[in-house]
């Protein structure tokens, strides 16, 4: 007698419930039968047997909330009934396979799945690239769907599309976590799903703390996933003095979880340098007017810019971005600028577009009215998203050298410090002369870029800090 | 010019969407055929046909008024004046409207929209010429038109849509309604209070379909009174324009055999709404229409081209003002980066006849249809002091729990004034209220809000002015 558990779904779906039981005892499923109608948050589903033989019960009904890995019907199982498999005790390890696998995104990583619903088409798509070196019988079936699955994922949309079509009054999905809209927007803001939230309230309702709660444990828990410790718990900090709580703000939060996962995926090093730009500051300075007069700012971060646009050009490398999942690095062929902009609401990012096709006055010009943006908050989505490396220059407040966290996807960030008059030993003429040095920090994902790579970068950045008209060659 | 946000459409949708985006800090612009902002709500919807419906009303109390002892004779109808009081109450809301476009620097351009590719538009302005418009972000919210199916199709000034119908051209002697649905009903009960023998044809076996069956029966009694005829399981099959009327062919059920050929003064075509989707260059971009004609979006109003939203009518049922607004007040927050979604659980909808008839969150149809299990309440307004001292206890309220929660899922209403009532079940449904939570709750007395809190009494057995021991 074999159990047949609920495979793993897909990413973050845990549990679903069960609109239909598609067999009842004396029936005999084969291999890839759908046998239950499963619906999750995600998507309506229909779930195949991993197991074939004679079903001699079925542990679930219509409205059970089941969860991964618990067991939905057992199956005597008979070789006639089920040809292909060997010995039971192949078709045993078939069963309990997906649900030792960790990760749902690893090629054994749970029995294919159909269901299509809002988010289908993109389950799909990470289906398809499901990695594997040597494709095993289940990543096989997703990527070429059989007939009976087929229709089976034909009759499923038809279900899902009443779904889909939220807007329309027919379907008005009532899930009804008693939680009031004030706190169903903070969860979808702080990415919660918020009827995983348990309430605190009489009767099950959901406070605004207990949706703040249940993010601060799913943050935990990436954390763990991905191997690092545990935030140890806080001390009581009010037995020392006075102490003001703050919520953080959604830009502040976003910051934090974005550059904690850039930090855990990143191995980063940090390369060095300093630019002799002495010359370049006379240039700034005499062009800086006609710069204005256009209605533009001629700044160090403008001509960084310009620099790095070009030598993005020359390295392709640090113009890249590494999908995991798929083994590939992602060359892009277009250069979009991202400079960070310190703003009352947080750091903010936005993009300058196609910045190797532009001059130095009109990335001057575009970058003044998106800083301006960025404080008024004016910025929309749009230009905060396709950069492909950013520039961090906190020379305007001072301190010499940092090390700047990468901005994933990306693979490099420049960081800037103040510009500093330092007497340079001048091998002609024996002695020191004051120069105006930048000091240049560029952070990099050592996973597709070498070290030496990374002082070639730096290197050429700083030779064209110092002889400018290397851009125009 | 170039905008952040553009707005194609000024209804309370669209004009709603750009008072917000300005409200954020985003440059914004609207673009409409009308003078001012307003839509079919304010120029010929909602706005114009309740100013005609309170008068109505006001026309059945006075002559209601004999049996409680005022007699004011038979009251005289002015028919311009009326009419000039409707227009008047237009213009004093769109004119509003048209002030909080200026105090907010929004660029309002009067004329008619081309899409030239997902950051463009051109518009033919109404004063002629044309202006170009590079935008961030665009909004559609291009609403609906009255759906003449072409059988009933007839060019003739007295065979009507709503925006004739609104016009009050005259009073009809014989009028036919063509649609039971809210429109049908609300106008038609306009023009029988006018003085109209009315009579409305209706497809399916009763008036209103999809609402729930007790809220329209207890409506059915009153418009059965007030209508010449309702004719249910009945169709038009064929209308001639004669000299003397408009003759219409019956056929059906519903119709007796001496009825099948009538003829009518005018005619009233109120048999549904579709979506204004034949927006001039939306092939240019990658949104997407669907079969029935709506623009296809995202929880989040987006259509499939990244620079494209569409809100109200235009995305779907229910094509209402208040679904509209809020869509596209989520759109812009959307457009402004925040992570917000439409996700509200009640809708409310109101017919604003006499009695009217509200409801929000699920229906007990709706319910029956997905065989959900739930607890249903009932109060009639026959036990309501308030109702009673108006000479109303045509009423009910309903209230909708889920079994094991008791939480309110639903609120039906039937009765006079139920569309003002039905924002406390909005409440109540959007915060996951429990019948407790609505018991709980004192009630002014003696008001129509008591039957909210005497219904979650009955779902205990121990409303106090209805006696019905707990199954």
């Amino acid at each position: 007698m074999i159990d047949f558990r609920l495979p793993e779904l897909g990413e973050n779906v845990e549990t679903g419930d069960v609109l239909r039981v598609l067999v009842k005892p004396g029936d005999s499923v084969q291999k890839d039968q759908p046998v239950l109608e499963l619906e999750t948050d995600k998507a309506t589903i229909e779930v195949p047997s991993s197991v074939a033989g004679r079903v001699t019960e079925v542990k679930v009904k219509a409205g059970d909330k089941v969860k991964v890995g618990q067991a939905i019907l057992s199956v005597d199982g008979e070789p006639s009934a089920a040809p292909t498999q060997p010995s039971s005790g192949g078709s045993r390890s078939e069963v309990t396979e997906p649900l030792t696998t960790g990760s749902p995104r690893s090629s054994s990583g749970g029995a294919p799945v159909s269901g299509v619903a809002p988010g289908a088409s993109s389950m799909a798509k990470a289906v398809g690239n499901a990695p594997g070196p040597e494709p095993n019988e289940a990543t096989r079936r997703m990527i070429e769907p059989d007939k009976a699955a087929t229709t089976a994922r034909e009759k499923v949309v038809d279900i899902s599309r009443g779904a889909r079509a939220a807007v329309e009054p027919q379907a008005p999905d009532l899930p009804m976590s008693p939680a009031a809209p004030s706190v169903r927007r903070m969860a979808r803001e702080l990415g919660v799903n918020i009827d995983q939230v348990s309430g605190t309230g009489p009767d099950g309702r959901i406070s605004i703390e207990d949706v703040k709660a249940h993010a601060k444990r799913l943050l935990t828990n990436a954390a763990d996933r991905a191997g690092t410790t545990v935030a140890e718990p806080l001390p009581d900090f009010s037995r020392w003095g006075e102490i003001d709580r703050q919520p953080m703000r959604p830009v502040r939060r976003k910051t934090a979880e974005h550059l904690s996962a850039a930090w855990q995926a990143i191995p980063h090093v940090t390369q060095h340098g300093m630019a002799d730009i002495t010359a370049l500051e006379e240039l700034r300075k005499r062009y800086g007017k006609q710069v204005e007069s256009a209605g533009g700012q001629l700044t160090v971060t403008s001509i960084a810019v310009k620099v790095v646009a070009a030598a993005l050009k020359q390295f392709p490398q640090f113009n890249s971005s590494v999908d995991v999942a798929a083994d590939e690095i992602i060359y892009k062929k277009y250069v979009n600028i991202g400079v960070a902009v310190d703003t009352d609401r947080g750091l903010l990012v936005p993009v300058i577009r196609n910045a190797d096709t532009k001059s130095i006055t009109e990335i001057s010009i575009e970058l003044a009215q998106l800083a301006e943006k960025a404080r008024n908050r004016k910025l929309t989505l749009d230009e905060m998203q396709g950069g492909t490396f950013s520039i961090s220059n906190l020379g305007g407040i001072g301190g010499s050298l940092f090390t700047p966290i990468v901005n994933l996807p990306e693979v490099a960030i420049l960081g800037i410090s103040r510009a500093r008059m330092e007497p340079v030993y001048d091998k002609d003429s024996g002695g020191f002369e004051a120069r105006l040095l930048l000091p240049l920090s560029l952070s990099y994902d050592h996973r597709v870029i070498d070290g030496a790579d990374g002082v070639r970068f730096v290197r050429w950045l700083t030779e064209a800090f110092e002889q400018p008209f290397v851009l125009a060659l | 010019m170039s905008t952040q946000v553009v707005v194609v459409g000024g209804g309370p949708g669209g004009y709603a969407a750009a008072f917000l985006a300005a409200d954020l800090g985003l440059s914004a612009a609207i673009v409409d055929p009308e003078v001012n902002p307003g839509g079919v709500c304010v120029y010929r919807g909602c706005i114009p046909s309740k100013t005609l419906l309170h008068v109505a009303k006001l026309l059945d109390e006075s002559r209601h008024a004999k049996a409680w002892g005022i007699d004011f004779g038979e009251p005289k109808v002015d028919l311009a004046r009326l009419r000039e009081f409707k227009n008047s109450v237009v213009k004093r809301l769109t004119s509003g409207t048209g002030q909080l476009v200026k105090v907010r620097k929004i660029q309002y351009i009067q004329g008619l929209a081309e899409i030239l590719d997902p950051h463009t538009l051109k518009v033919a302005k109404t004063a002629g010429g044309e202006e170009t418009i590079r935008f961030d972000h665009a909004i559609l919210a291009t609403g609906s038109v009255p759906a003449i199916p072409p059988s009933l199709k007839l060019d003739d000034p007295r065979v009507m849509d709503s925006t004739a119908a609104l016009d009050l051209p005259d009073i009809p002697k014989s009028l036919l309604v063509v649609g039971g649905g809210y429109i049908g009903l609300e106008l038609g009960s306009v023009y029988a209070t006018l003085g109209s023998a009315v009579t409305v044809v209706e497809m399916t076996p009763g008036l209103l379909p999809g609402v729930d069956r007790d809220l329209v029966d207890i409506l059915a009694k009153r418009v059965n009174q007030a209508m010449k005829a309702v004719l249910l399981n009945a169709r038009v099959v064929e209308m001639k324009a004669e000299a003397n009327g408009i003759k219409v062919s019956f056929e059906g059920g519903g119709v007796k055999d001496g009825a099948r050929e009538q003829t009518f003064d005018r005619v009233l075509v109120a048999v549904g709404r579709r979506p204004n989707s034949k927006i001039p260059g939306l092939d240019r971009t990658r949104a997407v229409v669907n079969e029935r004609g709506f623009i296809v979006v995202d929880e989040q109003m987006r259509t499939d081209e990244p620079s494209i939203f569409a809100i109200g009518d235009v995305v779907g049922e229910p094509m209402l003002a208040h679904k509209a607004s809020h869509e596209g007040r989520v759109a812009v927050e959307v457009i402004s980066g925040e992570n917000v979604a439409f996700e509200a659980r009640a809708i409310p909808a109101v017919v604003f006849t006499d009695p009217e008839i509200a409801w929000c969150g699920l229906t007990e149809a709706r319910a029956n249809v997905e065989g959900r299990k739930v607890s249903i309440a009932k109060f009639p307004w026959g036990a309501s002091g308030r109702a009673i001292t108006l000479d109303r206890v045509d009423g009910l309220t309903k209230l909708i729990f889920d079994p094991e929660t008791e939480r309110v899922l639903g609120v039906g209403l039937v009765g006079a004034g139920a569309g003002e009532l039905i924002a406390e079940g909005v409440l109540a449904v959007e915060m996951g209220a429990s019948a407790t939570d609505l018991k709980l709750s004192i009630h002014p007395h003696p008001t129509l809000t008591e039957t909210m809190m005497e219904s979650a009494e009955v779902f205990f057995g121990q409303a106090t002015h209805v006696f019905r021991p707990r199954r």
